[in-house]
C-alpha cells in the first residue's frame, strides 16, 4: 500500500511542533470568520494570503486549510445559537438547529453538528487519500483537449446542477471568463479590453473578486436584514456530549447518504451549499417521520452538516489532483499554490510528494483538532455574536479593505472590490450565483491556454474532443450535463401529464 | 440597531417596494452591454487564425457571444412577464439601511485613497459607533482608534506589509 506509506511520511511532516500551531491558529481564525457575518472562508483565507507568501508552502497551506475546516465548523455555531447562517452551506442547519435549541437542546444540536461534520470531513479525507494517487497517475496522461474538456464538464456541471436559471448561471460564468481575459493576452502578448486605461493592462485579480463578492456583498445583504442578534446561549459539558454521541450511531445510514451526496457534490462542483441542501431533502423524504422535519429533527442537523463538511472537504481533491477547484474556497487555496510558486494538477504528486501528503495528513489532524477546539469554546464564540453589529459591520469593511489592499499593494483593487461588492449584493438579490463566477475567473487563462494548444494540434477543428474513447466520453458529459436543465424539464413536464 | 430612524412614517406595504424586474432588467441590459464590449474588442485584435495559431480575441470573441445570448435571454425573459412578475427586490426599510451602509463605504475607499487606510478607518468605525450603535463617547474613541492601532501593528510591525498611508502618517514620520 503505497498510499498508507505516503501518508505516514505526510503525517511527520504535518505533526511538527510548527505546523501543529499553524494548525490550532488556522482553527481558530476559521471559526472566527464563519462566525462572523461577512467573513467566510473563501474571502476570509484571501484575505490572509498574503500574510503568507513569505511563508513555507506546506505550513502555509496547512493554516489556510485549517481556517476552511474552521469556518466549516463556526458555521454551525450561529446557525443553531442564533438563526443566522453564518455560511451559505449552513443555512439547512437553521432548519432543525434553532428549534433544537428553543426547546432547550442547544448542547445536543451542537454536538450532533459538530460530530457530523467530523464524520463527513473524515470519509472525504480517506475518499482523497486513496483517490487521489489513482486519479493524478491517470490524468499525467492528459492531453490539452482532455484538460479543455474537464474544464468544460466543471463548468457545464454547474449549468445541469445549479438550482439558479440556466441562463443565469451562464452569464456568471461568462463574466468570470471575460473578466479572466482583460489584460495582456499571454501568447501573442497583445492587450486585451484595456481600452487605453493602464490599471487594466494586469487585468482582474479572482482575490479581489472574492472579497467583494462575499465580503462586501454579504455585509450589504446582513444590513438589509437589519439583525438583530438574538441568541439562545449554550454549554457544552462532557456528559451531554457523551450522551449526543450514544444516539448517533442509529443515524448511520443518514451519514453515510450525506457523506455519498457530500463527496459527489464536492469533486463535481456542486459545492457545499447545494450538497447541504441535497442532503436535508433526502433525509427528509426517507425519513419514517417526514413531519418532525423543521421541528427540531436532529436528523436534519446531522444530514446538511455531514454533507456540506464532505462536499468542502473533497473539493479539494480535483484541486490537486487536476489544478480544477471544486468551489470558490479550494479555488482560492489554488490561487495560494500558484503564488507560492506549486503548479496544482497531477505532477504535484510526483515532484512535490511532501507538500502533497503533508496536505492530506494534516486534514485528518485538522478535523480532529477543529472537533476539540470548538467542542471545547462554543460559549466563547457566541459572545462574539453579541457584539453588536454597528462596531462588527464597520470593522469588517476595514479587513477587507486591507485584504484587498495588499494582494498587490494597489489602491485600485480596493475600488474594485467595492464594485464587486455591489455586484455581489445584485447578484444575491437577482439569484444569480456567484461560484461560476470565481471559478471562472480563476481557470479562465488555464482553459483558453488548453482550448488554444487543443485547437493548434488539430489546426482549428473541434473534432480533437472526440477524436478518442477519454476525451469524448468527458466531452459527451459534458454537453450531457448543459442540456441537463432542458431533460430534467421535460421529464416534469411528462410526469405532469401523466399525473393528470 | 440598523432599523432605519430617519422614516418614521413611512408604510410598510408592498408599494414602497422595489419590484424585482427593474434592476432584473437594468442588470441584464448592463451585462449586454459588457458582452458587447468583449466581442468588439476581440475582433479587433483578431479573431481568426494567426501565423501562431489562434489569434488573441479567439476564445475570447466566443465568450463574450454566449454571454450576449444568455444575458439576452434574461431580459427577454424579463420582459415577457413583466406585467406579471410582482416579486419584491427589496422593501423601502430594507433599501434604506443597505445605502446607510453603502455610501459610508464609498466615501471610505475614497477617503483611502487621499488619506491612507487609518484615519478613515477611524472614522467609519467612529460614525457607525456613534450614529447607528449610540455608543457614548469614550468607547467609540476607544474602539475606532484601537482597531487601526492594532492593524497597524500586525501588519506593518509584525509581517511587514505596509498600507496605504497618507499626509498624517508622513507627518508623524511614517
Amino acid at each position: 500500500m503505497d498510499e498508507i506509506n505516503n501518508l505516514f511520511n505526510g503525517f511527520a511532516v504535518a505533526m511538527t511542533l510548527p505546523n501543529i500551531a499553524y494548525m490550532l491558529i488556522g482553527i481558530t481564525l476559521g471559526v472566527l470568520i464563519g462566525v462572523l457575518p461577512g467573513l467566510g472562508g473563501a474571502n476570509g483565507i484571501a484575505i490572509l494570503l498574503p500574510l503568507t507568501f513569505s511563508m513555507n508552502p506546506t505550513s502555509a497551506i496547512i493554516m489556510l486549510s485549517c481556517i476552511y475546516w474552521g469556518a466549516l465548523f463556526g458555521g454551525a455555531i450561529t446557525s443553531i445559537l442564533f438563526n443566522i447562517p453564518g455560511e451559505p452551506w449552513s443555512v439547512a442547519t437553521t432548519f432543525d438547529g434553532y428549534p433544537m435549541a428553543q426547546q432547550g437542546k442547544a448542547a445536543q444540536a451542537l454536538t450532533a453538528a459538530f460530530t457530523s461534520s467530523f464524520i463527513g470531513a473524515f470519509f472525504a479525507v480517506a475518499l482523497i487519500t486513496f483517490l487521489a494517487p489513482v486519479l493524478a497517475k491517470f490524468a499525467l496522461n492528459f492531453g490539452p483537449a482532455e484538460y479543455f474538456a474537464v474544464q468544460l464538464l466543471t463548468f457545464c456541471s454547474f449549468v445541469g446542477m445549479s438550482k439558479e436559471p440556466p441562463a443565469k448561471v451562464i452569464v456568471s460564468m461568462m463574466l468570470g471568463f471575460a473578466l479572466a481575459a482583460v489584460g495582456m493576452d499571454t501568447v501573442t502578448g497583445q492587450l486585451r479590453m484595456t481600452y487605453g486605461f493602464p490599471v487594466l493592462l494586469k487585468g482582474f485579480d479572482f482575490l479581489i473578486a472574492v472579497i467583494g463578492l462575499f465580503g462586501i456583498g454579504e455585509i450589504l445583504l446582513t444590513m438589509e436584514e437589519g439583525l438583530a442578534f438574538k441568541g439562545k446561549s449554550a454549554k457544552l459539558n462532557p456528559k451531554v456530549v457523551w450522551e449526543t454521541w450514544k444516539t448517533l450511531p442509529r443515524y448511520w445510514l443518514t451519514f453515510l447518504r450525506s457523506t455519498a451526496v457530500g463527496c459527489w457534490m464536492g469533486i463535481t462542483p456542486g459545492g457545499a451549499t447545494p450538497a447541504s441542501f441535497m442532503s436535508y431533502g433526502i433525509a427528509q423524504r426517507m425519513s419514517n417521520e417526514p413531519d418532525t422535519f423543521g421541528k427540531g429533527q436532529i436528523e436534519g442537523v446531522l444530514a446538511p452538516e455531514t454533507a456540506a463538511h464532505a462536499a468542502g472537504t473533497s473539493a479539494l481533491l480535483p484541486m490537486l489532483t487536476l489544478g480544477i477547484p471544486g468551489s470558490p474556497t479550494a479555488a482560492v487555496l489554488l490561487g495560494g499554490l500558484m503564488i507560492w510558486g506549486l503548479q496544482p494538477g497531477p505532477m504535484l504528486f510526483v515532484e512535490h510528494k511532501d507538500f502533497v501528503w503533508g496536505l492530506i495528513a494534516s486534514m485528518y489532524l485538522g478535523n480532529i483538532v477543529g472537533l476539540l477546539v470548538v467542542l471545547t469554546t462554543v460559549p466563547y464564540w457566541a459572545a462574539f455574536l453579541r457584539i453588536p453589529f454597528s462596531v462588527i459591520a464597520p470593522v469588517i469593511v476595514v479587513i477587507c479593505a486591507i485584504g484587498a489592499y495588499t494582494v498587490h499593494s494597489a489602491m485600485f483593487d480596493v475600488v474594485m472590490m467595492m464594485v464587486f461588492g455591489v455586484v455581489g449584493y445584485l447578484f444575491k438579490k437577482l439569484k444569480y450565483p456567484m461560484a461560476p463566477m470565481v471559478l471562472a475567473l480563476v481557470l479562465g487563462d488555464m482553459a483558453e491556454a488548453s482550448f488554444r494548444q487543443s485547437m493548434l494540434l488539430s489546426q482549428g477543428s473541434l473534432s480533437i474532443f472526440w477524436s478518442n474513447g477519454l476525451v469524448g466520453s468527458i466531452f459527451g458529459l459534458a454537453m450531457l450535463m448543459l442540456i441537463w436543465p432542458m431533460i430534467d424539464g421535460l421529464v416534469s413536464t411528462l410526469r405532469g401529464k401523466a399525473a393528470n | 440597531m440598523t432599523t432605519p430612524n430617519d422614516s418614521p412614517g413611512q408604510e410598510s406595504d408592498s408599494a414602497g417596494a422595489t419590484l424585482t424586474r427593474g434592476p432584473e432588467l437594468v442588470v441584464g441590459l448592463i451585462i449586454m452591454g459588457l458582452a458587447g464590449l468583449v466581442i468588439t474588442d476581440s475582433m479587433r485584435v483578431g479573431i481568426g487564425w494567426g501565423d501562431e495559431g489562434p489569434q488573441a480575441g479567439y476564445f475570447p470573441f466566443y465568450i463574450g457571444l454566449i454571454l450576449l445570448a444568455a444575458s439576452g435571454a434574461v431580459v427577454l425573459t424579463t420582459l415577457l412577464k413583466w406585467g406579471r412578475s410582482q416579486a419584491v427586490f427589496a422593501t423601502r426599510e430594507e433599501l434604506v439601511p443597505v445605502f446607510q451602509m453603502l455610501v459610508p463605504m464609498v466615501i471610505y475607499v475614497v477617503a483611502m485613497v487621499f488619506l491612507g487606510i487609518y484615519l478613515p478607518s477611524a472614522i467609519l468605525i467612529g460614525y457607525f459607533m456613534r450614529h447607528h450603535g449610540k455608543f457614548a463617547w469614550p468607547s467609540s474613541l476607544g474602539v475606532s482608534i484601537g482597531v487601526p492601532l492594532v492593524f497597524f501593528l500586525v501588519f506593518e510591525k509584525w509581517f511587514l506589509v505596509p498600507l496605504p498611508k497618507g499626509p498624517i502618517e508622513n507627518m508623524l514620520g511614517f
